[in-house]
């Protein structure tokens, strides 16, 4: 991935632009009742009409639920996987039992949640923290292992610390493993959020937003949130892809 | 979503020897779970500890035994899924086995539409060269939405139309696993070498007899780690599609008839039974990769 072309953007934005106009064409030309598939116009001015509404959803489920939540698991994840190199003992005892998480359907513990932490947002962080902690602490542990021999016999040859390898060695050979992480649990933390409000919540938010309209079939405005919820999810995606660039130029990936 | 880069993390080779450790560290869970069911319970149970005249004993029976505890003890949840899997009939709405026969046969009907459609896309993608620049973008987008808000309004606008049970929640669960199978197996198709493809060529190899012959057998590895993590959230997509069903039948309608009747231990049994389901459904792929590589002459 070297530095971006104009075709790179080109080819998906027509696509994007294509079905967009495919869509609106087929619901306007067919006549699909809205309450199967709205148009995209119809979703637009919805979305345009209730900007205030979108916004304290907004406020509710991404700023105090998805963005606290994201940031203290991956940072207990990441202290977890600093501990484990520490002690090896733990990390050959929690390493398997990560992998096995990583697999169950975590979104389970919802209902338990809400029920621990009340209908309010600090249950909906608690799930983004409970779903964010087990990617990073693999991602984390793995990335920590990355540095190769060479390097580290050099680190000790220089009679450097395990503080003064950790950072000036280790840390930066496992960024890339850590941006995975923190990719990956951008997407998990929106739907760790969503999904716990299906389980209770006070009468805002982008989940209780969506099951609500659904159930009164306002489809343009449960798109409308699934738009605001993709655009969030993209925007979070692109900066953490961004930052990525900037912290780990020197890896093969991103290099000419 | 979680899916490229998880593969890219998950171990190949699983270190020898880790039966101590996993043992104690689950021992330690299990401990922490005894000792912090006590005052996590104290709510509930409290008063009625007061009311026995207190002591250790009565803390301990209290606090592990409530039938309605904030959170349950581990030995409760056992009994629960004792009770609801082999003291009832399979087919009763009682039966645990009931419930997860309903998930996993959305989970798998989804698991195999999507793998086919994630393959189909790969072989697209890999052979067609506007769709790798214009659908790839797209599909990576796709997954930064988050898919599993949409699955009630995905159900009930299907529901509108006629189909109803199965078929919808296999659908999302279908548009999760295609993901994890277009990236992994777009990688696998191209993994072969350009020596390798240039010798194909130098054969005069069509193009499906490149497909077949080379880059089909080198995607097998990448398959099949894709497929691991793809049935893994297929059952979650299916779990989350049964929550707006009306909590009729399945693992997600348990947990939602759980949570609105405060039964912990019924939500927990529900819980553990939908881990075993994707504990089980992860291994029975790495049984099959593992026989498949070892048919297709890998060295263990």
């Amino acid at each position: 991935m070297t530095r971006l072309r104009f075709t790179d953007i080109l080819y998906p934005a027509v696509f994007g632009l294509g079905v967009l106009i495919l869509w609106q064409l087929i619901v306007k030309g067919f006549g699909v009742p809205a309450v199967l598939l709205p148009a995209p116009s119809d979703i637009w001015t919805k979305l345009n009409a209730s900007l205030p509404i979108l916004w304290v959803d907004f406020v509710q489920t991404v700023i105090r639920a998805v963005i606290p939540g994201w940031f203290i698991g991956s940072l207990a994840g990441f202290l977890a996987a600093l501990l484990c190199d520490r002690i090896p003992f733990l990390k050959r005892g929690l390493l398997p039992l990560g992998n096995l998480v990583a697999a169950l359907p975590i979104v389970g513990v919802a209902p338990i949640l809400v029920m621990w932490f009340g209908f309010d947002w600090p249950s909906k962080a608690a799930m983004v923290v409970v779903m964010t902690f087990f990617p990073m602490l693999v991602n984390a542990v793995a990335g920590l292992q990355a540095s190769g021999h060479l390097e580290r016999d050099l680190m000790r040859s220089y009679g450097a610390s395990w503080w003064q390898t950790l950072v000036k060695l280790r840390l930066p050979a496992a960024m890339p493993f850590i941006f995975n992480a923190l990719k990956i649990n951008s997407t998990l933390a929106m739907i760790g959020a969503i999904v716990a409000e299906f389980f209770g919540t006070p009468i805002v938010g982008m989940g209780f937003r969506i099951s609500t309209e659904v159930g009164r079939l306002g489809l343009d405005m449960v798109w409308a949130e699934i738009a605001v919820a993709a655009i969030t999810g993209s925007a979070f995606y692109g900066l953490l892809v961004f930052l990525e660039r900037r912290v780990t130029f020197w890896h093969p990936s991103y290099r000419k | 979503m979680s899916a490229a880069p998880a593969i890219a993390a998950r171990p190949v080779a699983r270190e020898t020897g880790n039966a101590v450790p996993v043992t104690v560290v689950c021992l330690c869970i299990l401990l922490a779970w005894y000792l912090a069911a006590i005052p996590m319970n104290w709510v509930i149970t409290g008063p009625k500890i007061e009311a026995a005249g207190g002591g250790l004993s009565n803390i301990l029976s209290f606090s592990w035994n409530d039938a309605r505890p904030v959170i349950p003890a581990p030995h409760q949840i056992a009994q629960e899924l004792w009770k609801s899997v082999f003291t009832v009939a399979p087919w009763s709405v009682k039966s645990l086995l009931y419930h997860g026969w309903i998930t996993l046969s959305s989970t798998l009907l989804g698991f195999v539409l999507g793998s086919l459609l994630g393959i189909a896309l790969a072989i697209a993608i890999v052979h067609v060269k506007f769709l790798a620049k214009s659908l790839m973008p797209w599909i990576i987008a796709s997954q930064t939405i988050p898919i599993l808000a949409i699955a009630p309004m995905v159900i009930v606008v299907l529901g509108s139309i006629g189909f109803t049970g199965l078929v919808p929640k296999s659908l999302i669960s279908m548009y999760l696993c295609f993901f994890p199978v277009t990236i992994g197996m777009v990688k696998g198709l191209t993994s072969p070498e350009t020596t390798q493809l240039d010798l194909m060529r130098t054969y005069h190899a069509s193009t499906s007899q490149v497909l077949w012959k080379l880059r089909f057998p080198a995607s097998v590895p990448f398959l099949f780690t894709s497929l691991k993590v793809a049935v893994a959230i297929a059952l979650t997509g299916a779990i989350v599609g049964e929550l707006p069903t009306g909590a009729i039948a399945g693992i997600g309608a348990r947990l939602l008839q759980g949570s609105y009747y405060g039964q912990t231990v019924q939500i927990w049994a529900a819980l553990f039974m939908g881990s075993f389901l994707a504990a089980a459904l992860v291994w029975l792929v790495s049984v099959a990769e593992r026989f498949t590589l070892r048919r297709m002459g890998e060295k263990p």
